[in-house]
């Protein structure tokens, strides 16, 4: 599960800046909800969805000893020393993850933007096949996505480590990829590359100067997407990892008998991290929409 | 696709499409890479699904045999956690649904002339995403364990019975099912709100239909798209997800779900057989769900 929506919601926000915003504010009338009940319940359900956020960042400060449940006064230490406890294996674990993450980025990018192009751009016999091929793999359920892919590791006798993790990540990337860079070269405007064929670009010019930049905020949306999706994979991962640990796995993993503190400092990191690209983003986003409007 | 709902450029009209062989090139390594790495495993799980033990072999050693038992057996034995999967995602869903549309509903149309609340409210949406949800489901185990401050004062205020848990219990796993998918829930109807015409609730409202009539005749319809991307993302991943309702995590003794039996199979007792006729029948089951439900709701242009 979790990371299907995490880079969707950046691709969502990437998606934007190309969405003409429909009938600007017409009051609405206040319907129904009340006027107060809407927002208190909606600050409501976004405390709720808080809570365990702001729990995981304060914790990353607890003066802990092992397991991490009892507050025990503030430090800085698990900050400072976050690859001391364990001899590191949380560092290991962190190391491994963006190690899986970066590859099957670039793998899963790269196959999925050119699915995409295709699809939009070309014809082709049993196109009601492929969609469905590209469907699939976002309606199945990860467990058994995992349990597939171990099953056949298992009959063909691959060991699983490293590269089975990547082979899996990259494959449930895929689709995700395609249906975000699809929506980017549908919502091109033919024109443009017209206009680089006028001035007498050869195609290959033409694709790499016009149509590839132009694509480029889907693609990196795209990239965001998947490395989301394979950074935050415990399911799948569980299932052809062997003994290599990932980030989520050494938080399963760990789960029996107490998470050190220092799991809690990666993910606060990765988490503010995150946060400050996103709002960066939509910042730049917003200030671009400015410029337009003037 | 009904995950399309996510990335929703405008499309404008494009060339028509050619046929050329560039466009099988572009294709056919990622088709590819899915034929290899997606469509022969579950073949691999579907052969492996019909197992039978290696007579002569260690524990983990099987052959390959048209064993059918294998499912009437995974059936008796499982059937409850079958049945308490699709019961808890079901329930899961339906609460992610209530507590998702009003928030999504929020920031696509109320906040519409305020686009920087619009901006923050989307982000602190995806902000779980940005942490690992492992930490999030155990943050809640700690929370809401015995020894917490929520339970106990729920204790003392008489709101819960003194012997009473939350964790281990199926209300807990249900929690926290709901709570993880809430972000897949709100942002595709989210994404359909953001773009409904808010003339066509005037109108609604000129022709003198009350809010509530206004919501269920001209609003919910039209966010319909966003309603079905949002309950498929929820529901399919949390029939199958085993997080939750591990041990170690919301669950306890009688909460185990079909993600834990087949993870338990697979990876535990090596009965491959079982995990893989398990895992058949989750698939089967979701994917037939997947058809009606898009069918009845409407909206097959999804897919």
């Amino acid at each position: 599960m979790s990371g299907v929506g995490a880079g969707a919601a950046l691709a969502n926000l990437e998606a934007e800046e190309v969405r003409p915003l429909p009938s600007k504010p017409t009051r609405t009338r206040r319907l129904g909800f009340g006027r107060w009940l809407l927002p208190v319940y909606v600050t409501i359900a976004f405390v709720f969805l808080l809570i365990p956020i702001v729990y995981t960042i304060v914790f990353s400060f607890n003066d802990s000893i092992k397991s991490n449940i009892a507050w025990r006064g503030f430090t800085l230490d698990k900050w400072a020393n976050v690859c001391v406890v364990e001899n590191g294996a949380v560092c290991e674990a962190f190391g491994n993850s963006i190690l899986i993450g970066v590859i099957s980025t670039l793998v899963a990018t790269t196959l999925g933007t050119m699915i995409a192009i295709a699809l939009v751009r070309y014809r082709f016999r049993g196109s009601g096949a492929i969609s469905l091929l590209l469907f699939l793999p976002m309606a199945t359920p990860e467990v058994v996505l995992g349990a597939g892919l171990a099953a056949q590791f298992l009959a063909v006798g691959v060991p699983k480590d490293m590269l089975t993790i990547i082979l899996a990540h990259v494959m449930f990337c895929i689709s995700f990829v395609v249906v975000t860079v699809k929506a980017r070269v549908a919502s091109l405007d033919p024109a443009l590359e017209e206009a680089g064929r006028d001035l007498y670009g050869s195609p290959v010019q033409v694709f790499w100067r016009v149509t590839f930049p132009l694509l480029m905020p889907g693609i990196l949306a795209a990239a965001l997407l998947s490395f989301a999706l394979s950074f935050d994979d415990f399911i799948i991962t569980n299932f052809n990892s062997g003994s290599v640990t990932t980030f989520p796995k050494y938080i399963y993993i760990s789960a029996t008998r107490g998470i050190p503190a220092e799991a809690n400092v990666i993910a606060s990191a990765v988490f503010l991290l995150a946060l400050v690209a996103v709002v960066v983003a939509q910042l730049g986003h917003a200030a671009r929409e400015k410029r337009l409007a003037r | 696709m009904a995950f399309a709902a996510f990335a929703t450029a405008e499309a404008v009209p494009q060339a028509p499409k050619r046929a050329s062989r560039i466009g099988w090139f572009l294709l056919a390594p990622g088709l590819a890479y899915l034929a290899l790495f997606f469509l022969t495993p579950l073949i691999s799980l579907l052969l492996t699904s019909l197992q039978a033990p290696d007579l002569y072999g260690d524990i983990g050693a099987y052959v390959y045999a048209f064993n059918w038992q294998n499912y009437v057996d995974v059936v008796s034995e499982y059937g409850e956690h079958i049945l308490r999967s699709f019961g808890y995602a079901l329930v899961a869903t339906a609460a992610a649904l209530l507590i998702s549309y009003p928030i999504a509903y929020y920031i696509g149309v109320r906040c519409r002339s305020r686009p920087l609340l619009q901006s923050i409210l989307l982000v602190l949406v995806i902000a779980p995403f940005f942490i690992s949800f492992l930490l999030r489901t155990l943050a809640w185990k700690q929370l809401l364990s015995d020894e917490s401050f929520i339970i106990t004062s729920l204790k003392a205020l008489s709101l819960m019975a003194p012997d009473a848990h939350f964790t281990g219990t199926a209300f807990a796993v249900i929690f926290g099912l709901t709570y993880n998918f809430i972000p897949f829930m709100t942002l595709p109807i989210y994404t359909t709100l953001e773009r409904l015409d808010t003339r066509y609730l005037e109108a609604g409202a000129d022709l003198y239909g009350s809010p509530a009539t206004v919501f269920r005749k001209v609003t919910l319809p039209l966010s319909m798209p966003g309603v079905v991307a949002g309950t498929l993302l929820t529901f399919i991943p949390a029939a199958g997800d085993y997080v939750n309702a591990s041990r170690d995590f919301l669950g306890g003794t009688d909460t185990a779900m079909i993600g834990n039996v087949i993870e338990a199979n697979f990876l535990v007792l090596l009965n491959y057989p079982a995990a893989a006729a398990l895992s058949i029948i989750l698939m089967a089951v979701i994917l037939a769900i997947v058809g009606v439900y898009v069918k009845r709701a409407g909206t097959e242009d999804l897919l």
